[in-house]
């Protein structure tokens, strides 16, 4: 009988030993394994107030149970103590301040956009431009003027310095065993500094929810050395297709689990245009918006044409993932100054 | 399955209809149909019982209509157990379609479904669920606390309740007619603008939010003005119970934030409804603004949860201990300080947004002290055990497992806080199971704690002992076995939200999960079942006006309570007033005087009801019918000014005759 709690007991410890990828706590890269340091640290450096709380917790209702036999330990008007109180307010104090002393130093050497120190990771950087699409990443390799989707091939050991955007919505991009995440925002630039230790394959993914494709939107960052780096140029070079403005415009339409595919060749500036949105031919980009707007911007005459600042009307979809030709907002007509179509009649075109 | 073929975004719109067609209708969806028939039957159950036994006119007149602030905290509770199972429907379908989806198998919910469930789950626990549950404790406990009769302003009160059942309304209208948002719970956009998420969900998710959220802000407004005028004479701020200090920290931060909330949404509303660029990508919109007031809100909520189970804990430590409770003024200026800085941390949300090292340091370590006042109060709570007399009551129960719960979800708190580690565990379950964990373990526990406590004085019985120990034990257990997977989860990288995943090493975690949230089913099951057995047998189960023995006004009152409360003015000394009364062998003085009393409205629940309508209307786009509707309300509104007839005086006599009934009791 005794037997079935024992094993309920074991069950938990069995799970874990499962052989489970810990990939937080087992990092392969020295970002990560900063992150997961300072994750013991501070978890040890709490223990010292926890623990002694969680025994509180079931040591004095225990003690001092109304069942008990000798009552002489209550006391009904036992409700200030100075000393008790200078400890129960110090001992966090300290551990917060122990803690922020962490918190400021880890903060700044780990900044996502900080380069990497030279002692980490050697060797000429490998630039790295990822985009996240609807529902796929482009992954581009400027220097080499190649590109991929959803695989990111790296030279272990190398310092990568990766820029990101994304082309509708956020995502996040996250290789929990190389480092932690930095989301991928349209119409802005988000920086990462990664190195892999070790050769490997470790799985990638958006962190952020993003549609209905958001499940499938994993990728494998592959870590090798820097001959099979170069093999895999080589491979990307030898699949013949070109990333240029109309290939763009193709992939980024939405699709769902999409296999590893290569560009041999990418448009210079490609990766600029895609934040400054500004791929499509026809559209201003951003950068030039701004800088008009820091002149002034000249009101609405500013705009000469509003349809070439446009970007998300054409980018819509559906509940199931599918490309949406979408209707203006029912009531724009109202912003608008009252011209334009009556409401009924901008309704119709709903379905359109 | 959904069917893909029928694809109800591309219908059109009609003048009578607007874009409301068959097709939004959900037959072809087993789950949904399934559930609808279950609602049908259930609402028809309750139809005909409540026919049967007259009960329309008694509910009418004495509850949907009532003003009284003690009926209003009990249908703020009611909407909030209804709203808690649909929640936590949800949750189980969630919690079994992660269970099956392991290694390319699909499971039963595709991403369209799913992601309505998580959108909705978050959604109905936060705003219908909890906001629903500390209001109700608020309504009921605070007003007697004080020892007043009423809250500063009873139409109010009632037109708040009734707009929070409006927001419930439309949220479960989106369940069979349309969709629910596909967003997560904040609705970020630019996911949530129409071009990414067309369709009636996120308009649905705009209106409940907007409409509950008047409801809201103006019970906040009345919570902190009954507090600050209409407290018993000599009762200074620092008389004031604890729970009563809580609460009016955390209705504070109500008024505070919650019109933050109100006009990020508006303008989310507009740029779908007007096509303005708050936060699309192009013509110069920023959904960083959003990500900002979003939580700018969002992190003070989380302490307006909170806080006033911090005070519902201290009333029960202190009672079941048998002593005052440990360190007051800290307990105070603990309260005071987390009120303040929780308008100081919101960034600590995203973190991994590229945030500079500088900025995210600041928001870190601000975070970190918050723990600091939260620290303390644990100490406190626990001191206050130290040297008592502790009885193991179940309220005491979920007090203790709330103390051990709350410190381990706080621990992995601060983890979060500290921006190199949230890189890692932010969007994974590991932050699930953190906020599960405080928000479970405080405020869900809480409310248990809260509701077993102060059962007794609202309906004159206690609660089924048995059954509260078996729920409290089965939610504890379920607890743990549900969520300490996901923090395993987390630490292997894996991500929220998710509908499927390749790696079947992970799925033993989230079989273990799912058969946490079956324990907690069952605990669940047994409150309702407690409950009810409770009612059957409440002749046995019948106490006096203080059955614990407690210190605090509001059991001074008889259980149940008469509409007036209190028979006198009661004048406060000093903290505990009421066990120093029943110290000096307190009694009524039987000299009483006509007592006046506001009289009921039936405005509150019209109003609502039109503004129902005005969102159903908004989110259809059926415009004539949104015009309708909304005349309707400011007719109703503007109507209601005329009404002098507000108030009435209930005769010493009548003051006598109830009091000395209630004494027979």
């Amino acid at each position: 009988m005794l037997k079935l709690p024992k094993l309920l007991l074991m069950l938990p410890v069995a799970a874990l030993l499962a052989g489970c990828q810990y990939d937080v706590l087992v990092p392969k890269g020295w970002v990560a394994a900063q992150e997961r340091d300072l994750f013991v640290i501070s978890t040890l450096i709490m223990c010292i107030v926890i623990v002694p709380v969680l025994i509180m917790a079931v040591y004095f209702p225990w003690k001092y149970r109304a069942s008990r036999q000798d009552k002489s330990d209550y006391d009904p008007n036992f409700e200030h103590s100075t000393k008790i109180e200078l400890v129960v307010w110090g001992v966090p104090i300290a551990i917060i301040v122990a803690l922020g002393w962490f918190v400021y130093e880890y903060t700044h050497k780990l900044d996502p956009y900080r380069p990497l120190p030279a002692e980490v990771a050697q060797g000429k950087p490998v630039e790295v431009e990822a985009v996240s699409l609807d529902w796929k990443w482009l992954f581009i390799y400027p220097e080499y003027g190649v590109a991929s989707v959803n695989e990111m091939v790296i030279p272990a050991n190398r310092p990568i310095n990766m820029k990101l955007t994304s082309s509708t919505v956020m995502s996040t991009f996250v290789v929990p065993s190389l480092s932690g995440m930095i989301y991928t925002m349209t119409g802005m630039q988000t920086k990462l500094h990664i190195v892999a230790d070790h050769q490997g394959t470790y799985p990638g993914r958006a962190a952020h929810y993003n549609g209905p494709g958001f499940t499938g939107m994993t990728f494998d960052t592959i870590a090798t050395d820097d001959a099979g780096f170069d093999a895999w140029i080589a491979k990307a070079k030898a699949s013949g297709k070109a990333l240029d403005t109309e290939s763009y415009m193709s992939l980024e339409k939405p699709s769902m689990r999409d296999p590893v595919g290569y560009y041999a060749s990418v448009e210079p500036d490609l990766f600029n245009r895609i934040v400054n949105m500004c791929v499509e031919p026809g559209k201003t980009c951003m950068a030039e918006t701004m800088m008009q707007d820091r002149m002034g911007g000249g009101g609405l005459d500013g705009i000469k044409d509003k349809s070439k600042l446009e970007y998300d009307d054409a980018r819509g979809v559906d509940g199931f993932g599918n490309a949406l030709p979408t209707p203006p907002a029912p009531l724009a007509h109202l912003l608008s100054g009252g011209h334009g179509a009556a409401g009924e009649e901008e309704g119709q075109t709903h379905g359109e | 399955m959904a069917n893909e073929q029928i694809n109800p975004y591309l219908d059109g719109w009609s003048p009578l209809f607007g874009r409301l067609t068959w097709d939004w209708i959900p037959y072809h969806e087993p789950i949904l149909v399934a559930t609808f028939a279950g609602v049908v039957v259930a609402g028809l159950i309750v139809v005909a019982l409540m026919t049967k036994y007259r009960l329309w006119a008694p509910l009418w007149n004495d509850w949907v209509i009532s003003i009284d602030h003690k009926k209003i905290g009990i249908m703020y509770m009611v909407l909030a157990f209804v709203m808690f199972v649909r929640g936590f429907a949800d949750a189980i379908m969630m919690r079994a379609q992660q269970a099956m989806a392991a290694g390319g198998a699909a499971g039963y919910l595709p991403p369209h479904h799913f992601d309505q469930v998580f959108t909705a789950h978050g959604v109905i626990m936060i705003f219908f669920v909890a906001m629903a549950f500390i209001t109700g404790i608020m309504n009921f406990v605070m007003p007697a606390q004080i020892g007043a009769r009423d809250v500063a302003f009873p139409f109010l009160n009632n037109f708040s309740f009734w707009m929070t059942v409006c927001g419930a309304i439309l949220v479960n209208l989106s369940l069979f007619v349309g969709e629910f948002g596909r967003v997560g719970w904040l609705a970020f956009p630019p996911l949530s603008e129409n071009q990414f998420s067309y369709g009636p969900g996120v308009d649905y998710y705009l209106w409940s939010l907007n409409l509950a959220g008047i409801g809201t802000t103006l019970s906040g407004i009345n919570m902190v003005t009954t507090i600050l005028k209409m407290r018993a004479p000599g009762m200074g701020m620092f008389q004031m119970p604890v729970f009563t200090w809580t609460a009016l920290c955390a209705n504070v931060l109500i008024v505070a934030a919650f019109p933050v909330l109100t006009a990020t949404l508006t303008m989310l509303t507009l740029d779908r409804y007007i096509g303005t660029h708050f936060f699309t990508n192009d013509l110069g919109g920023n959904a960083m603004m959003y990500i900002n007031l979003i939580w700018v809100w969002g992190h003070p909520e989380v302490y307006i949860l909170i806080l006033p189970m911090f005070g519902v804990f201290s009333e029960i430590t202190s009672t079941f201990s048998g002593k005052p409770l440990f360190g007051y003024k800290t307990m105070v200026w603990a309260t005071i300080s987390i009120m303040v800085l929780s308008f100081v941390v919101w960034l600590h949300h995203f973190f991994t947004m590229g945030s500079g090292a500088n900025v995210n340091t600041f928001f870190g370590i601000a975070t970190m002290i918050i723990a600091v006042p939260t620290g303390v109060k644990i100490f406190n709570w626990l001191f206050t055990m130290y040297k008592g007399n502790i009885r193991f009551e179940v309220p005491m129960l979920w007090t203790i497992g709330f103390i051990i719960t709350f410190t381990i979800g706080g621990m992995t708190g601060v983890m979060l806080a500290i921006p190199p580690v949230d890189f890692q565990l932010h969007n994974t379950l590991f932050l699930i199971a953190h906020f599960h964990n405080v928000i479970i373990g405080g405020v869900v526990f809480g409310t248990y704690a809260a509701v077993y406590f102060w059962w007794p004085k609202a309906f004159g019985f206690k609660l089924m002992d048995k059954w509260g120990r078996r729920s409290f034990w089965l939610w504890f257990t379920g607890f743990y076995f549900a969520f300490m997977p996901l923090y395993a989860l987390g630490l292997m990288g894996v991500t929220r939200r998710m509908n499927s995943y390749m790696d079947t090493g992970w799925q033993i975690y989230f079989i273990v999960a799912a058969f946490g949230a079956v324990l907690i089913a069952l605990g669940i099951a047994c409150t309702f079942w407690g409950m009810f057995v409770s009612i059957l047998h409440r002749k046995e189960l019948a106490c006096g006006p203080d059955p614990w023995n407690a210190r605090t006004l509001e059991w001074a009152m008889s259980s149940p309570p008469a509409p007036y409360n209190f028979p006198e003015t009661i004048h406060v000394r000093g903290l505990d007033e009421f066990w120093r009364m029943k110290q000096e062998g307190f009694k009524w003085s039987g000299h009483y005087h006509d007592i006046h009393m506001p009289k009921s409205t039936t405005a509150g629940v019209l109003i609502a009801a039109a503004a129902t309508v005005f969102g159903f209307a908004m989110i259809w786009y059926i415009w004539w019918l949104a015009i309708v509707s909304f005349v309707a309300i400011l007719a109703i509104a503007i109507g209601n000014t005329f009404n002098y007839n507000r108030d009435y005086y209930i005769p010493a006599k009548e003051v006598a005759e109830t009091e000395a009934k209630g004494a027979a009791v």
